[in-house]
């Protein structure tokens, strides 16, 4: 299928009061039509902070997007006038946030928040707008909608919220979902059901989606793609089955080890991944995964690997094969 | 919220009864009294004077006495005279039967008037100059705090707070002389001094016309007077939309694609002025009750000097009248703050 998105060398840097801090460091990848990827990596690793990039929701300053592209449609979002950017943002290209709670606006109510999309890009008025909020909710599963449109956030439950949150993220069906943890703020439960409601809307509206966790476990029935960060690269990047019996990155093998697994007899601790994810102040010239690797070897140390191709559709940035433990060929 | 408006409205009550006490305690242990003056009456006539007003009597019963008379209402077959012991602020006949509530006493420093008349006519007076002061307050205050948030760290941002800054350290007995001086004497735009509304007044307290010969003397004195608090309100709006347009919410409104204008007027506002709200009922107290020196300065007949002299002349029932009033202006100031808090965030409900 063809490319819907296309990021190449993204780099974004906050100014801060300690240093320049490199969130992205030459991100690349591209989303296909109907596709969903996943985006995995532990807190702070930049997934947040490239996808925010492309839309230009990063806050300037202190963030700055320094290089790349992210083309759509043939145009470069990073490129395009503010007013162009503004007409995709929430008609073309949706959001969905971690925290239902604060991201909702306290003092307007649901049915104002969610139709409000529909206004802007849509032309429709109040009335019409409502409507097909209502049915817009009525379709993520909230009982009695159209009675619940004049509600305030604070009267939804974290779940309830995020599944308003996605409504008003689907209501001028885009083209392209990202969703920006949408589960991590939620029971366990909860998250479950959210997923599920994300693939049957994915079914039915067709949408493609990029799918940010720190689970893996939870994209394993959604995605079609993952990418894993570490330090602001993607450092593999496979399709899901692939990376789950075939993990190449040391970082990606020590994520899945980290798993609960439900084939799992013996109860045996769960292993972490020793050790602290990067200060990103400075960028390095060596594997920024290197100080926590138990495979480093001395390349590892003078040359930051690039991805590298291990397989059909399968890139990782490492310079040692892990099932040998010695440096790839 | 009815049960709530309610509630507070004893809790009024209460409040009003615990500063009564306090303030008659207070000013009955500052030595002195109200008829020691620097030429001595004989003490013939001091006696007299006191056994009239009933000063003579124990504290107790003096407290007492000044409570029944002010909270508790009177009764008449016939019509109560127009003497200072029959005065009120409440008098009104209902089925034949005279009723009267609320009688503050004579002032013992101008004997021929009575609290009840410093609070027909010259309290009004000082509510206009404190509204119109907090009018100011706001209209320069939310604007200036608003483009210097929105235009951070650039030169509006610089010369907004610059403006605020200049608004808290100049004080009234400067500010005030100047605009006389440019606006009145240099430029002669405004009269100097007076002010321009009379009694009667609109619920007790507005001006019934509201022309120029209102307004033009009801310009520079609230500048002055406002000028300082527009400047904690601009400092306050600042600092509180700086604070929203970092949440969360601000930014999932620009990820639908709302316009910044948009983004700014119906997502970041309503919710920056919760705080800013908050301080306006304390302000307008503060305003309303702080109007001495400005009423001095531009020669207006407020309250303010009526309540900076009667403690330096121990004028009992003024200092209990105006301690009183301003008690009940800070928690009705406050209730209506408590009203617009929770219209402005639907998450606080009273009740
Ligand atoms: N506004 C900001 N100012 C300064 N640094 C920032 C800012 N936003 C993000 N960063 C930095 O950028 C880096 C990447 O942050 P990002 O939010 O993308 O992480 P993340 O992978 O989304 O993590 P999480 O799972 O916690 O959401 C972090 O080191 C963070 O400190
Ligand atoms: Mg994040």
């Amino acid at each position: 299928m063809a490319d819907l998105l296309t990021v190449q060398g993204l780099e974004t840097r906050f100014r801060t009061r300690e240093g320049m801090v490199h969130a992205v460091n030459g991100v690349s990848f591209a989303l296909r039509e109907g596709e969903t990827l996943g985006i995995v990596g532990e807190s702070g690793c930049g997934k947040s902070v490239s996808v925010l990039s492309m839309l230009r929701l990063i806050p300037t300053p202190p963030g700055k997007v320094v290089a790349g592209s992210a083309i759509y449609q043939g145009k470069d979002l990073l490129k395009m006038t503010d007013e162009e950017i503004r007409q995709i943002r929430g008609s073309q290209i949706s959001m969905v946030f971690q925290d239902p709670m604060t991201s909702f606006n306290p003092v307007l109510t649901i049915g104002r928040q969610v139709a409000e999309p529909l206004e802007i890009h849509q032309g429709y008025n109040r009335a019409m707008a409502y409507e097909r909020a209502a049915e817009m909710l009525n379709m993520v599963g909230i009982p009695r909608a159209k009675e619940r449109l004049g509600d305030y956030p604070h009267q939804f439950s974290g779940g309830m919220r995020q599944r308003v949150m996605i409504a008003m993220a689907l209501i001028c069906t885009p083209q392209i979902l990202i969703a920006d943890e949408p589960t991590t703020a939620l029971d366990v439960t909860i998250q479950a059901q959210i997923v599920e409601l994300v693939k049957r809307l994915r079914d039915e509206l067709g949408m493609a989606i990029i799918w940010i966790t720190h689970d893996l476990g939870i994209i394993a029935g959604l995605a079609d793609r993952v990418n894993v960060m570490y330090g602001g690269y993607i450092i593999e990047e496979a399709p899901v089955k692939e990376l789950y019996t075939n993990p190449q990155h040391p970082y990606t093998i020590g994520l899945l080890n980290s798993l609960p697994r439900m084939d799992e007899t013996d109860h045996r601790r769960l292993a972490s991944i020793d050790g602290l994810p990067p200060v990103l102040l400075e960028k390095p010239g060596y594997c920024p995964f290197a100080p926590r690797c138990h495979l480093a070897v001395e390349r590892c140390w003078n040359e930051n690997p690039s991805l590298l191709r291990v397989g059909d559709q399968h890139t990782t940035a490492c310079w040692v094969d892990p099932g040998t433990g010695r440096e790839r060929q | 919220m009815g049960r709530y408006v309610a509630r507070r409205l004893i809790y009024l009550f209460v409040v009003l009864f615990a500063v009564s006490a306090i303030t008659f305690g207070l000013m009955h242990a500052v030595p002195g009294g109200p008829f020691d003056k620097e030429k001595a009456l004989p003490a013939e006539i001091i006696r007299n004077l006191e056994k009239r007003y009933h000063l003579d009597e124990p504290l107790l019963n003096q407290y007492l006495r000044y409570v029944k008379e002010v909270f508790v209402p009177e009764f008449s077959t016939t019509k109560f005279s127009s003497n200072f012991e029959d005065d009120a602020l409440f008098k009104f006949k209902i089925g034949g039967v005279y009723v009267k509530w609320m009688n503050f006493g004579p002032s013992y420093a101008s004997r021929s008037r009575t609290v009840n008349d410093i609070f027909r006519q010259q309290l009004p007076i000082s509510i206009q100059l404190g509204l119109m002061a907090l009018l100011v307050a706001i209209i320069i205050g939310m604007p200036l705090g608003i483009i210097a948030a929105l235009k951070q760290n650039t030169i509006f941002d610089y010369i907004s707070m610059s403006v605020a800054i200049f608004g808290v350290s100049v004080p009234v007995i400067i500010l005030g002389p100047v605009l006389i001086w440019i606006f009145a004497v240099t430029l002669k735009w405004l009269p100097a001094t007076g002010w321009g509304s009379k009694p009667p007044y609109l619920l007790g307290f507005l001006p019934t016309s509201m022309g120029w010969n209102f307004f033009k003397y009801a310009i520079m004195p609230p500048v002055a007077l406002g000028l300082a608090s527009s400047a904690i309100i601009a400092r306050l709006t600042r600092a509180s939309l700086l604070q929203v347009v970092r949440e969360d919410y601000v930014r999932t409104a620009r990820a639908k694609g709302l316009q910044e204008r948009l983004v700014i007027t119906r997502h970041a506002l309503k919710n920056s002025l919760i705080p800013v709200v908050t301080i306006l009922g304390p302000m307008f107290a503060a305003l309303v009750t702080g109007t001495f020196v400005t009423e001095t300065v531009f020669g207006i007949p407020g309250m303010g000097k009526y309540f900076v002299i009667s403690i330096t002349n121990r004028d009992y029932p003024v200092i209990m009248g105006t301690i009183l009033l301003y008690a009940v202006f800070l928690v009705i100031a406050n209730l209506i703050v408590d009203i617009l808090y929770a219209y402005l965030d639907p998450r606080i409900r009273y009740d």
